[in-house]
């Protein structure tokens, strides 16, 4: 069954990068959805239906905790795997997103392989 | 938490961070060439220079230069496409580029400064322009050769004045 996935970040790099490394991770990927900070991502989640969310922290507008911290506050995202990939290395925000729900943490910069590795364990 | 920051840690750290991003994102050699220290802003630039902001008990700033030519070799290795021209997309890469580096440094530091802020990053990209960071008094100036290109990193952190004035105004009752 394919896989529906948002990947939020402010950067349009690091979306481009990330997509790209789905589609080598050979996962059978639905639709990829993208948005640019939490608050384009929770709009854009209201029509969009997906199974896994790739997430940076720093983020204008709305960051990944605020994100994280309303989607496992709502019963149609608590149970969607929010994977955090962020330059943010500070235990303390790290900790944060794992007591919040975070399935997993890839810190910036990144290889294919650890993203992979990562999403290996999660879906 | 305080601690002290010399310049050879700066270099260390930004050296290291610069190394990881150049591996395992851009896949591009480096090589560091003489780090050095500046007073003074550098004269009017052409290029692009991506800049972030780091706040919080330490202030300071990371700012990565390099020719128009350079930028979009960068960008071309992060986002695997060529890009003869500096475009958007060639923007956003710096800017990233710029962030993976700085907030990696950032990062390095908060074990000995406590937990410190960063801001998203800035770009400017034109000729003969000039950037100044308000207050700020030396920079750690560290080059970078890829191949045959260079690029450019100043790196300043320093207590921020509200965290100074607190030591300051504690400082009779420490001493008493």
């Amino acid at each position: 069954m394919a896989l529906d996935v948002m990947i939020v970040d402010d950067s349009a790099a690091i979306r481009k990068i990330l997509h790209r490394v789905l589609v080598q991770a050979e996962v059978p990927l639905g639709q990829v959805h993208e948005a640019c900070d939490g608050k384009d991502a929770l709009e854009k989640l209201k029509s969009a239906k997906v199974g896994l969310i790739l997430s940076d922290i720093n983020m204008p507008n709305m960051d990944g905790i605020e994100l994280l911290n309303r989607l496992k506050a709502d019963e149609n995202f608590k149970s969607v795997p929010i994977v955090m990939v962020t330059t943010e290395g500070s235990q303390a925000k790290v900790l944060q997103a794992l007591e919040l729900g975070a399935a997993g943490y890839v810190r910036k910069p990144f290889t294919a392989e650890q993203i992979q590795e990562k999403l290996a364990g999660i879906i | 938490m305080s601690g002290t920051v010399s310049p050879e840690d700066i270099v260390a750290a930004v050296t290291q961070a610069t190394e990881d991003v150049f591996s395992t994102m851009l896949n591009l050699p480096l090589e560091k060439l003489e780090p050095q220290t500046a007073t003074s802003e550098p004269p009017g630039s052409d290029g692009v220079v991506a800049l972030v902001g780091i706040g919080g008990s330490w202030t300071g700033s990371g700012r990565i230069g390099c020719n128009k030519q350079t930028a979009c070799k960068l960008a071309g290795a992060l986002l695997m496409s060529s890009y003869p021209e500096v475009d958007e997309e060639v923007l956003d890469a710096m800017a990233e580029v710029a962030n993976m580096i700085i907030g990696n440094v950032k990062t390095n530091f908060e074990s000995q400064l406590g937990p410190l802020g960063l801001s998203v990053p800035t770009v400017v990209f034109g000729r003969n322009y000039h950037t100044r960071s308000a207050g700020v008094q030396n920079w750690m100036v560290i080059p970078f050769r890829t191949g045959e290109d260079h690029i450019e990193i100043r790196f300043c952190l320093m207590p921020s004045q509200t965290s100074q004035s607190r030591i300051e105004r504690l400082r009779p009752q420490i001493a008493a």
